[in-house]
């Protein structure tokens, strides 16, 4: 009560205390949040994750390599709608006749943004730097068809540091203008390789400006929006964690002429349905998957064109581990799977049932196809193999996969087709996604889910993963012949004949069958109607330098070519617009 | 009772028979009136009563699920995939789809994934019952064409089951440390809520993902030596970090009643401390546990919900409500709104929750000793 | 009340050891690595970036390392081009080293850039559920058991008898599609904040509400609120000036716990509304085993709750002078 007498001002002060402080809180992160906010850009497009890191040296994921190609350029750049090696920071090169020295013709007038000339040496440091072990290049094997190099990566001190010089790898510049490479093997993609965005080049000025500066954490301030020097169509302009990068176009890029868009945002967006959400309210002009439960709905719209991609969906099998050490077994397995049902009824966006393990759409190249079989041949097998009413019971089978509602929809229809078809038990093991890897590797499964993305167009990229002990072998499978017919397709020069020497091996593979194919691949883009310079390709790769938007002239044009049953939809973006420079000056010659 | 007389035995060195005589005295009288009013006071409240019903009608149902004429909740039918809610085909006799001949126990093991062998049973009922009849989609069916009924009736088994087995696992640990601590006083007391701030401290979504993976992976470790599935694992971490608040809820009671006037009074009749606490800190206590455990099981059930979410709750093809109301708004999108796959899983949860949560309020307010003898 | 804080203070260094030897050991017990990926790494080039972020060590080593706030590493120095200068590092130096996951910042970066929007999104939320907490609460224990207090209470209740994601689909639906009001996603004005903050207020509305009823009719049944209604004082001005004061208290001891809880719980309307706070890292930092951001988060939730609980403390002797600091 005598505090109660007490109270009048003081207490009332008392009272307003913890609202007086929640209020001025609340005033201050208000002024710290709003300080912070960007004028919207020219053109956005959601990522699907929040970059690891723009060093291109280290980078393995594809929403790196959306970043990375919008903000480097390679010796090649790669043709958006064909994805032919086109000339980049290379004005031009030749090949020699025996298919193993590259010389590149640095482009005179290509700059950095730090307004230094690009030259020959800034690649000898680039893929100094790259094939370095110090670096931490996941990709460094990719350079690794030039001679020296894979010593070079591999020979280590004690320290880690390499014990080679770099001189001993074949990668040299005669002059500021000239680079030379020379292969250990005619590498027929090689050209390819050189416009993968891991081989892109860093600026050396940049990194040893900042190693003067910050000695401790230099290898992340140099890529700092206001430190990071790049060579591409478009600079770094800000960056915010988990939230967006805003690029801005480069004006010291050799074909500025050529970009139309003066700023592009780069989201973060993990959530599915928020990312179609944020897409259908115009906040996103272009979203990189969708979730398949919405997929009927998409499929009629013109902003929703599936296309063919390098991707390959299959299960590893544990060939190590009774019953599936053989052969019989894994082909009952693989032939009960429902693939049709999961393509049209679970993924539903026109994936394509594989019996193979290379995607189709490689030039040159048609799969090896694993003989088909109805559920009788497989039950036929499993009794062959000594399983079923008058045999031994089968064990349950584990199937293993990584936490995703569509991996497991398709681990759940697989196990009740193997239940329903063999009268096999099937168990569902999921596991998160690290854990997961870990269990691939050390082969502590029965079958697992694995996908494989080609990162370019050659059925290489999926024929070297099953050689005899290879590190993403994963099943435990070799078999010398296969490795015998990898190993000559790498030295052979002719183009048919090693597509044929590729085809054999992929034939041994689908007899043996130490994975099951399920499908292959689609993408999965919704891109607003009125973006132009958007293709869909094989490789699912984009390039940001030749979008732009069209006017209502020049969508009405591609809408009147479209299919008629296509559902016109809102197409975002402004009515009259945007063309880079030189788009602009042929317009107006045509008028 | 048979367990009082027993623990009355092993410790009444000084007398037994006195001992036992004042327990079962003060059983009755303390003990029935506690209880009496309670239970009159609840019956009263309308709403917690309801609840009540609810809840007991509820859990016996999702108990007797395999006696339900119900499609499997797992059987796929890709193209009967998102159908929408209807009572046009009311129902069909195509269980199990053996045709004409007799189910043999691989034909339900088939269709069921895998049932103990009470359900298993329990399915052989509902076919002596219903014959091979089964319900159609009345509330449609989910992305792979799995009847939505079904799956909410299964799965209200496995969020019941998960609440329930967290929730007795986090009484066990919470009240046994509690007491404990509550009991010993002084310098053991104020350590361990010490080590229980401490553990409060720890973001526990944090821990509890790195305990479901490192437990899921020696997983087969623990099936072959202990016996214990994902869910039964699931259940105990789950219940081992939500004992927190139930210790010290119960410590701060044991507290209370330590230093309270009825205990004091007790005392100096010459109670012994064995008759103290049976006869009047256990029934305290306990109310106050019950109270803590509804608010408890809608915790966890919330909590499961929000793992499923995370892809780290539980497996298919068991299905729990969480796992149904995470696939629901994956679902949900403007240019279609599947609305069945989330509201009846919403409404099955939500009527759940709010009832736990109106009986926990009821509960309280007739066990809360200081509004005895109010109203 | 110096006493009191000392204490405290010593618990708090206490907690902050247990709690991040706890999460160290716990987290590298678990399988995988940060830099597991589905590509198998060339042995060479592992062992340098395992090197770079000392996990080749022995593991006393790298907490050590990691507590500070002695910098161990000699080595790295030179191995990465640096010049050994710094000879302090470490969580008791300030740092809290890089992002495993985001490998362009540092975690103090991270936190420093997620912390505001968190801190922002949990006051909206707050403002939310105490305004709609208390003024239920309030009218719920004024009309006891009419029906009005059972729609409030079954109204408050509805916040914790479903899951958030499924509250904050539905009112997406509601308000972004079905009737426009507010943005479906992002972060930047006022607007973005409003329909994340009531999703993630809500929870916390229903406790309040309920607190703040059983506090209103506990104080409600006191004596001074009697003699206060037989000194013939207005009812409002009674429920405003004297009961309220005493109901409160409880809401104001629940605050403590419910800011830290808000800032750990948002992550799902962190991940629907897509807004870059400090939530989503709770998760994403333990599933892509970013030690550093993880611990980081972990130390930082630690902080918050224990800095929290104090204040909460401290503001009940403004609140209640009868209670005492020392016997707390």
């Amino acid at each position: 009560m005598r505090a109660m007498a007490a109270s009048g001002f003081r207490s009332r002060l008392r009272g307003a205390a913890p609202f007086v402080l929640l209020a001025s809180l609340f005033a201050a992160a208000l002024g710290l949040a709003s300080g912070a906010r960007l004028e919207p850009a020219d053109f956005t497009f959601n990522n699907g994750t929040e970059v690891t890191t723009l060093d291109p040296a280290t980078v393995t994921g594809i929403p790196e390599g959306r970043v990375i190609r919008a903000i480097f350029e390679g010796l090649v750049v790669k043709d958006p709608k064909t994805l032919e090696p086109l000339p980049g920071a290379a004005e031009s090169w030749e090949i020699s006749a025996d298919g193993l020295t590259y010389t590149f013709h640095i482009r005179e007038g290509a700059r950095w943004t730090n307004t230094d000339p690009l030259t020959a040496h800034d690649f000898v440091y680039s893929f100094e730097r790259f094939l370095d072990p110090r670096t931490g290049a996941y990709y460094a094997y990719q350079l690794w068809y030039v001679e020296g190099a894979r010593a070079y990566t591999r020979s280590v001190t004690p320290d880690g540091e390499p014990a080679l010089s770099f001189d001993t790898v074949a990668i040299h510049a005669p002059d500021d203008h000239t680079l030379v490479l020379r292969l250990e093997a005619p590498t027929p993609f090689f050209l390819d390789l050189m416009g993968f965005y891991p081989l892109f080049p860093v600026n050396r000025r940049n990194i040893e400006e900042a190693r003067e500066s910050w000695p401790e954490t230099w290898t992340l301030e140099w890529l700092r929006p206001e430190n990071i020097v790049t060579n591409g169509p478009f600079q770094v302009a800000e960056r915010r964690v988990n939230d967006r990068i805003r690029l801005v176009k480069s004006p010291s890029y050799w074909d500025a002429d050529h970009v139309a868009f003066g700023s592009i945002d780069v989201l973060a967006i993990e959530q599915d349905s928020t990312m179609l959400n944020v897409y259908l309210t115009g906040g996103a002009d272009f979203i990189d998957r969708v979730n398949t439960s919405v997929v009927p709905q998409l499929m009629p719209r013109e902003d929703f064109n599936p296309v063919p991609y390098l991707g390959a969906y299959f299960f590893r099998v544990n060939t190590k581990k009774p019953p599936f050490d053989d052969k019989r077994v894994r082909r009952a397995l693989a032939l009960t799977i429902p693939r049709n049902d999961i393509c049209t009824n679970v993924m539903r966006m026109g994936q394509v049932p594989a019996y193979s393990l290379v995607p189709p759409g490689i030039e040159g190249y048609a799969s090896a196809e694993m003989p088909r079989g109805s559920a009788d041949e497989a039950r036929r097998l499993l009794v062959e193999a000594g399983y079923g009413p008058s045999g031994k019971a089968f064990p349950p089978v584990e199937i293993h996969y990584n936490t995703s509602e569509a991996h497991s929809s398709i681990a759940q229809v697989i196990a009740l087709a193997w239940s329903q078809e063999l009268g096999i038990q099937a168990k569902l093991r999921n596991e998160e996604w690290k854990v997961y890897l870990d269990t691939q590797n050390t082969l502590r499964f029965d079958v697992s889910r694995s996908a494989w993305i080609g990162d370019y167009a050659d059925p290489n990229t999926y024929s070297d993963l099953f050689v005899t002990g290879g590190e993403n072998n994963k099943t435990g499978w070799g078999d010398p012949e296969y490795d015998r017919l990898i190993d000559a397709a790498t030295r052979e020069f002719d183009k048919a004949a090693r597509m044929e020497l590729l085809r054999q091996a992929e034939a041994i593979l689908v007899d043996e069958l130490p994975i099951l194919p399920v499908y292959f691949y689609v993408t999965q883009n919704v891109v607003a109607p009125r973006l132009g310079g958007f293709f869909g390709n094989a490789l699912d790769e984009h390039f940001p330098k030749h979008w732009y938007w069209m006017d209502d002239n020049e969508l009405a044009h591609r809408r009147a070519t479209q299919p008629a049953e296509w559902q016109l939809v809102d197409a975002h973006g402004p009515a009259d617009g945007l063309y880079s420079p030189a788009q602009e000056a042929e317009r107006e010659a045509r008028r | 009772m048979a367990a009082e007389q027993g623990s009355s035995s092993w410790t009444a060195s000084s007398d037994p028979k006195e001992a036992a005589r004042l327990l079962a005295e003060s059983r009755q009288f303390k003990g029935e009136s506690l209880w009496n009013d309670a239970w009159r006071r609840l019956r009263r409240n309308r709403p917690a009563f309801l609840s009540m019903l609810f809840l007991a009608c509820f859990t016996l149902l999702s108990f007797l699920t395999p006696l339900l004429p119900l499609p499997s909740p797992v059987e796929t039918n890709l193209d009967q995939a998102q159908a929408a809610p209807s009572l046009a085909q009311f129902g069909e006799h195509m269980f199990l789809a053996v045709g004409e001949r007799w189910v043999e126990d691989e034909d339900i093991e088939r269709a069921y994934w895998s049932l103990s062998w009470l359900d298993k049973r329990m399915v052989r009922g509902r076919i002596a019952l219903f014959g091979r009849f089964q319900t159609g989609h009345w509330l449609g069916t989910d992305l792979l064409g799995r009847d939505i009924l079904s799956r909410i009736v299964w799965g209200s088994r496995t969020s019941i089951l998960v609440a329930l087995a967290a929730a007795a696992c986090s009484l066990v640990i919470g009240v046994l440390y509690g007491a404990f601590s509550g009991l010993m006083g002084g310098r053991i007391d104020n350590l361990m809520m010490r080590i229980v701030d401490i553990l409060y401290s720890i973001p526990f979504i944090f821990v509890v993902i790195f305990l479901i993976t490192l437990i899921g992976d020696r997983r087969a470790w623990f099936e072959e030596r202990l016996g214990l599935d994902r869910e039964n694992i699931f259940y105990l971490v789950i219940g081992a970090i939500y004992w927190l608040t139930m210790a010290r809820v119960v410590r701060g009671q044991v507290l209370s009643l330590k230093i309270s006037e009825f205990i004091e009074a007790a005392r100096v009749m010459g109670a012994s401390t064995l008759r103290i606490l049976l006869a009047h800190i256990v029934p305290n206590v306990f109310s106050i546990v019950i109270v803590y455990l509804t608010l408890t099981i809608p915790a966890v059930m919330l909590f499961e919900a929000f793992l499923s979410y995370l892809g780290l709750g539980i497996e298919p093809p068991k299905v729990s409500w969480g796992l149904l109301a995470s696939d629901g708004i994956a679902a949900i999108n403007p240019i279609r709104i599947f609305w069945w796959l989330v509201v009846f899983p919403a409404i099955a949860m939500g009527s759940t929750l709010l009832a736990l949560n109106i009986l926990g309020d009821g509960l309280r307010d007739a066990l809360d000793p200081k509004l005895r003898g109010q109203d | 009340m110096i006493r009191f804080l000392w204490r405290r203070l010593v618990w708090f260094a206490i907690t902050l050891f247990v709690v991040m030897s706890v999460s160290f050991f716990l987290m590298r017990a678990v399988k995988g690595g940060p830099f597991d990926t589905e590509r198998a790494l060339e042995p060479a080039i592992e062992a340098n970036i395992k090197a770079r972020y000392h996990l080749d060590w022995p593991m006393w080593k790298q907490f050590a390392q990691y507590v500070g706030p002695l910098n161990l590493d000699r080595h790295r120095a030179e191995f990465l081009g640096g010049d050994g200068r710094d000879t302090f590092g470490g969580v008791l130096a300030g740092d809290f080293g890089p992002s495993f996951r985001y490998r362009d910042f540092t975690v103090n970066d991270i936190i420093a850039q997620s912390l505001p929007i968190s801190a922002l999104l949990g006051l909206v939320s707050m403002m939310w559920a105490l305004a709609l907490g208390i003024s239920t609460g309030i009218a719920s224990a004024l009309r006891r058991g009419s029906g009005l207090d059972l729609a409030l209470r079954l109204a408050a209740t509805g916040g914790i008898a479903l899951p958030n994601f499924v509250i904050a689909s539905f009112l997406i639906v509601l308000f972004v599609f079905l009737v426009p009001l507010f943005p479906v996603a992002g972060w930047g004005s006022i607007r973005h904040m409003l329909l994340p903050g009531f999703c993630l207020g809500l929870v916390y509305a229903a406790y309040i509400s309920r607190l703040t009823r059983t506090g209103m009719l506990e104080i409600l049944s006191q004596d001074h609120i009697r003699t206060a209604h037989a000194k013939g004082l207005a009812p409002r001005t009674v429920v405003m000036r004297h009961a309220l004061k005493g109901g409160l208290l409880p809401v104001v001891s629940y605050l403590g716990p419910a800011t830290a809880g808000i800032l750990t719980g948002s992550l799902v309307i962190e991940r629907i509304f897509f807004i870059p706070g400090t939530g989503s890292h709770f998760i994403n930092s333990a599933t892509n085993r970013d030690y550093t951001l993880a611990m980081g988060v972990t130390i930082l939730y630690t902080v918050l709750v224990y800095a929290m609980n104090t204040i909460v403390d401290l503001s009940y002797t403004l609140l209640d002078p009868r209670i005492d600091l020392e016997q707390s």
